[in-house]
């Protein structure tokens, strides 16, 4: 019990310490490095407290791809501010920025007291939804009970999720040009790496996805494994060739939020509820729309990891 | 406590002691090539030991499975960074520490 406690409290100081470190760091790349071992910490203390689709997802998505999303980004900025020398700029541009630096401080007591006041103002212990959860379990069609909040009974809030997604890359896609070149000279270690790990990956998703009804898993475990095969395979110098592959490519990247709008037009017509799913094809419903999801998801986030277009497109129209 | 808990003991303490020498020495080895050389120790022993000591007192054979996989999977990814690292540091001519 008492080392339970210690573990649990080195964990949290130690979470608080990281996060420090990633904010207050001036170089970027260590920033960067304590952003992802705070990811991995943070998805230690969910396993703590008993919620291990949280941490999956956390240890995936926020550690591991968000962490290759911000190396990219870094790698990408280098490169553009090495032809740069704005030296002067910079220096006065900082000057005003530690003036105004000072004045942060206000706002963010007045922040941290409002925060503080709605933390203490809580109820001690609330038993939440999770008794109305379990009473509707049987209707929702799966039987792990954060697959069925998720994608049943506020099957609304993932949908969105995944239109924002889309709309990151379409953003990404309208600002940022084409993606930049395959560097030329990828590690042979590497390249057997990919070749080794992406089977297995794709093999673990499939896994994370079909147990996702029953136990801690589903679309966004899997999908972020799959984004990070992509990632590593881009690493490795692999591109598609996009030329012949344009329009499946937008295909699956919409399939997620168009299959699971479909499905809500489909119940809203028959059932005259928005995503209200009948409970006999509630189970089928949820595994259609979750391996839509799965594969948008992967080809997002690794579309995401690419910087840009991808090139070899021919000009649309 | 049973032989089997003192067996899982020592090799538990054994795993123990090469992480916290890898740790060690990523905090006092004097450039990137050398530590890299005592992280990688302690991630592939380190781990093998605990991984060895959680198994004799697992109760079940897919829980050994699970667990070998576990340390085969960080072997793997281990050296494959370690070289990563170590290569792209080379190339951008970082020499080798002598004394």
């Amino acid at each position: 019990m008492l080392l339970q406690s210690g573990f649990d409290v080195a964990l949290g100081l130690g979470l608080l310490w990281v996060a420090w470190q990633a904010l207050n760091s001036s170089d970027l790349f260590k920033a960067i490095v304590f952003f992802i071992a705070f990811g991995l910490l943070m998805a230690l203390a969910w396993v703590r407290m008993d919620a291990p689709d949280i941490a999956l997802a956390e240890a995936a998505i926020g550690a591991g791809v968000t962490g290759a999303l911000l190396l990219g980004a870094l790698a990408r900025l280098r490169a553009s501010n090495a032809g740069e020398t704005t030296m002067g700029q910079a220096g006065n541009g900082q000057r005003r920025f530690m003036a105004s630096r000072r004045l942060l401080w206000i706002p963010l007591l007045l922040m941290a007291a409002g925060l503080g006041y709605a933390v203490l103002s809580l109820p001690g212990y609330t038993p939440g939804l999770s008794a109305q959860v379990a009473a509707n379990l049987g209707a929702s069609g799966v039987s792990n009970p954060v697959t069925a909040v998720l994608l049943n009974f506020r099957g609304y809030d993932t949908l969105l999720e995944l239109v924002v997604l889309l709309l990151a890359l379409l953003g990404m896609w309208s600002m940022a040009g084409p993606a930049p070149p395959p560097s030329a000279e990828a590690a042979a270690v590497l390249d057997g790496l990919s070749r080794f790990l992406t089977p297995l990956v794709l093999l673990v998703a499939a896994y994370l996805l079909w147990v996702g009804t029953r136990a801690p898993g589903g679309a966004f475990q899997a999908g972020s494994l799959l984004g990070a095969a992509g990632v590593l395979l881009i690493l490795a110098g692999w591109r598609a060739n996009v030329a012949s592959t344009a329009l499946s490519l937008r295909l699956v990247l919409t399939a997620g939020p168009g299959v699971f709008v479909a499905v809500a037009a489909f119940s809203l017509l028959m059932s005259g509820q928005m995503l209200k799913y009948p409970p006999a094809y509630a189970g089928i419903l949820i595994l259609i729309i979750e391996i839509a999801a799965t594969l948008s998801i992967g080809l997002t986030l690794a579309g995401l990891f690419l910087g840009g277009r991808p090139r070899g497109e021919r000009k649309s129209p | 406590m049973t032989p089997t808990d003192w067996i899982a003991a020592l090799l538990l303490g054994m795993g123990g002691v090469f992480f916290l020498a890898g740790t060690l020495g990523l905090l006092r080895f004097p450039d990137v090539y050398t530590r890299l050389h005592a992280l990688t120790k302690a991630d592939n022993v380190g781990l093998g030991l605990i991984v060895l000591g959680l198994s004799v007192q697992a109760d079940s054979w897919v829980v050994v499975g699970k667990m070998l996989l576990i340390w085969a999977l960080v072997l793997l990814a281990g050296a494959s960074v370690a070289q990563l690292i170590a290569r792209s540091v080379l190339r951008r001519g970082i020499r080798l520490w002598r004394q």
